[in-house]
C-alpha cells in the first residue's frame, strides 16, 4: 500500500497574468512503512505537492491514490483515505489556537467524531509521544510554552489523529541541535513502533542521509530523481542543479579523497565516515 | 572602547506580575567595532532577548547596555542607536513592508527625512552591497527567501548602519539562500568593517565568526574563538549544542586512537591533518 501520484499537475491562478505551473506532470510513490524524504529548493513545489496528499489542493490533471483509493472523489471511501494522511506544516506552532493544550490536541479527534473518552486517550498518547507531561501541561495555555514545546504540542495535534501517513514539512527548522535530534528520533520511534509511514520534507541533507530510505528530488515542479540516499548523493550534479547540497559528511569525504586519502566507499553519515577513514588509514599503514 | 557592551544585563519579562519570567541573567559582554561575533545557545537560552537590547527594542530590567558609549535607556540616544544598529530577523516575510524592493529599502531613510536624492543614492548603494541591483523594481514576494533576507539587510545598510544584528537569518532558507546570506554578511564585515552579531543554530556558520559567545539557561557561559569554543565537544553537547561536522569527525577519530594534533573545526583543517 502507498500514496501514489499519477501525472499530477497543478497551476496557481490559471487564466490570469499570474498563472504559474507549480507541479508539472508528477508521478511518484510513497511506499508504506518507509521514510521518504522530499527535497528541493524554495519554490520547487514541495509544499504544493504535499497539500495534494490529503486533498487540501486538487490537481488540475492526474490523480492521487492513497492505498489504492482515488482521493479526488466525494465518496465516503475517498474521505476515509484522505484521513489516513496527516500533515504537519512548517512552523506548526503558529497554528495553535485553543485555550488549553489538551483542547488544542483534542480538536482534531473531536472533529473526526471521537467520543470524550477516546479523545482523552488520544491526547494522552500524543502528549506522551512528544514528551509533554500530561499532568503538568494538559490544562495550560499553549501560549505559555517555550518555542520548542509549542512545536511539539502542535505536532501532537496531528499525532492524535493517528495518521497512517505522517507528512512533516521542515519539522526541525529553527530548533537547536539537541531539539533537532530529539525530534527526529521521536519520529523514527513512531515509524518503528507504530509502523507509521513518514514523509520528510527537508533541505537538510544530513537529516536525509541519516534517516531516509528514499529521496525524491523536486526541481521547478518536476521530479528529477527518486532513489535511495546512497544513489541520490552519488549524483552530485543533479543535487546542485536542484539548488541543494550534498550532506556535509559526503563533502568532507570527497575533499579527503581529492587530497589523497585512499577512500574506497561512499559515506554519508558520521558512522560510515569514521569507519571509512579508519579503513583508509589502515590501508595506508597510518594506524 | 567597545562598540556594544553589556554590564550585568538582566531582563525579566512581565516584571512584578504573576507570570514574570527571567530571560537574561547578569550578562557581561563586549563586542568591538568591526568584529564578527556569533551567539550560540539552545531555544530559550536568552539569545534573542539579549539581542533585542542592542538597539533598545528591549531595555534592561537591571544592568546596562551601552552602544558606542550611549546608554540604551537614555531616550535622547534611542534615535542614534537605532540608526547605527540594524536588525534582521528569522522570517523574511515579517519584515518586508513595501510592494517594490526599492521602496522597502528606502522606507527607513525616508522615515528619518533624508533628502530624496540621498535616499536614491543610499538605496542604490545598499542594493549593490547585497548584489540585488537587478531586483530593484521587483515585488518582494516574487523573491526567494535568501533574496528577501538580502533585501532586509539592504534596508539596514541604507540607513548607514554600522552594525547588523541577525537573529537566525537562515533558519527558514534553503542551502542556496543560506550561502547567499552568509556570504553577504561576511563580505560586509570584511570589506566595510560592519560589526556583525549573528545568532544561529548552525555550527558551520558560527565557525566563520571571529568570536563565539555561548548562552546557556539565561547566562553567558563562554566566549572565545571558534577553535577555543569547538575544542570542547563534550561541554557543547551538554549544553544542547553541537560542533561543526569536521570537528565531530576529528573527535571520533581521536577516540579511535588516530593522532590528530591540532584543533580541527573545518574541512580544510581535517584535510591538512589527514592528508599530509
Amino acid at each position: 500500500m502507498s500514496i501514489e501520484l499519477k501525472h499530477v499537475s497543478h497551476t496557481y491562478m490559471p487564466k490570469t497574468p499570474f498563472e504559474r505551473l507549480a507541479l508539472d506532470d508528477i508521478s511518484l510513490l510513497v511506499p508504506e512503512g518507509k521514510i521518504t524524504a522530499i527535497a528541493g529548493h524554495t519554490g520547487s513545489g514541495k509544499s504544493t505537492l504535499i497539500q495534494h496528499f490529503n486533498g487540501l489542493l486538487k490537481p488540475d490533471k492526474g490523480s492521487i491514490l492513497v492505498d489504492g483509493v482515488d482521493i479526488g472523489t466525494k465518496t465516503a471511501e475517498a474521505r476515509a483515505a484522505r484521513r489516513k494522511v496527516g500533515i504537519v506544516f512548517q512552523y506548526p506552532e503558529y497554528q495553535l489556537f485553543e485555550e488549553t493544550i489538551a483542547k488544542d490536541i483534542g480538536f482534531g479527534p473531536g472533529n473526526m467524531g471521537c467520543n470524550e473518552e477516546e479523545i482523552a486517550e488520544r491526547v494522552r498518547f500524543a502528549m506522551e509521544f512528544v514528551d509533554l507531561d500530561c499532568e503538568t501541561y494538559a490544562h495550560r495555555s499553549p501560549f505559555q510554552l517555550s518555542g520548542g514545546q509549542k512545536r511539539r504540542a502542535a505536532i501532537a495535534g496531528i499525532l492524535a489523529l493517528k495518521p497512517k501517513y505522517l507528512v512533516l514539512d521542515e519539522p526541525t527548522a529553527g530548533l537547536d541541535p539537541r531539539g533537532r535530534q530529539a525530534l527526529m528520533e521521536r519520529f523514527c520511534r513512531l515509524h518503528r513502533e507504530a509502523g507509521t509511514t513518514i514523509v520528510l520534507i527537508s533541505h537538510n541533507m544530513d537529516n536525509i542521509a541519516n534517516y531516509a530510505d528514499n529521496v525524491i528530488i523536486l526541481n521547478r515542479g518536476r521530479v528529477t530523481l527518486e532513489a535511495p540516499p546512497a544513489e541520490a548523493f552519488s549524483r552530485s550534479e543533479l543535487i546542485s542543479e536542484a539548488g541543494l547540497e550534498l550532506p556535509e559528511v559526503k563533502v568532507i569525504m570527497d575533499d579527503l579523497a581529492r587530497h589523497g586519502l585512499d577512500i574506497q566507499q561512499d559515506a554519508f553519515t558520521m558512522d560510515q565516515a569514521v569507519q571509512e577513514i579508519m579503513a583508509a588509514l589502515r590501508r595506508q599503514n597510518r594506524c | 572602547m567597545s562598540f556594544i557592551e553589556c554590564i550585568d544585563l538582566t531582563h525579566i519579562y512581565n516584571a512584578g506580575m504573576e507570570n514574570q519570567q527571567l530571560a537574561v541573567d547578569r550578562v557581561n559582554m563586549k563586542i568591538n567595532e568591526g568584529e564578527f561575533v556569533a551567539v550560540l545557545g539552545t531555544n530559550g537560552s536568552g539569545k534573542s532577548t539579549l539581542a533585542k537590547h542592542f538597539n533598545g527594542l528591549l531595555l534592561p530590567s537591571s544592568g546596562k547596555c551601552l552602544v558606542d558609549g550611549m546608554d540604551t535607556t537614555d531616550e535622547a540616544h534611542t534615535y542614534d542607536i537605532r540608526r547605527q544598529i540594524g536588525m534582521v530577523f528569522q522570517n523574511p516575510d515579517n519584515q518586508i513592508i513595501a510592494a517594490i524592493v526599492e521602496d522597502d529599502i528606502g522606507f527607513g531613510p525616508e522615515n528619518i527625512g533624508l533628502d530624496p536624492h540621498e535616499i536614491r543614492r543610499n538605496v542604490t548603494a545598499a542594493l549593490r552591497a547585497v548584489n540585488m541591483e537587478e531586483f530593484r523594481h521587483f515585488s518582494p514576494h516574487h523573491l526567494s527567501g535568501g533574496q528577501k533576507q538580502r533585501v532586509a539587510i539592504a534596508g539596514a545598510l541604507a540607513m548607514n548602519t554600522r552594525c547588523l544584528v541577525l537573529d537566525e537569518p537562515t533558519a527558514m532558507l534553503d542551502p542556496r539562500g543560506r550561502h547567499e546570506v552568509m556570504e553577504t554578511v561576511s563580505r560586509l564585515n570584511r570589506e566595510r568593517g560592519i560589526t556583525i552579531v549573528y545568532i544561529t543554530h548552525f555550527m558551520e556558520e558560527a565557525a566563520l565568526a571571529d568570536r563565539i559567545f555561548v548562552m546557556d539557561q539565561k547566562h553567558m557561559v563562554a566566549a572565545g574563538t571558534p577553535r577555543e569554543i569547538f575544542r570542547d565537544i563534550g561541554t557543547m553537547k551538554k549544553r544542547g549544542l553541537a560542533v561543526p561536522m569536521a570537528a565531530e569527525l576529528a573527535y571520533r577519530l581521536q577516540q579511535r586512537g588516530v593522532k590528530l594534533s591540532e584543533s580541527i573545526i573545518n574541512r580544510e583543517d581535517l584535510v591538512r591533518a589527514l592528508c599530509q
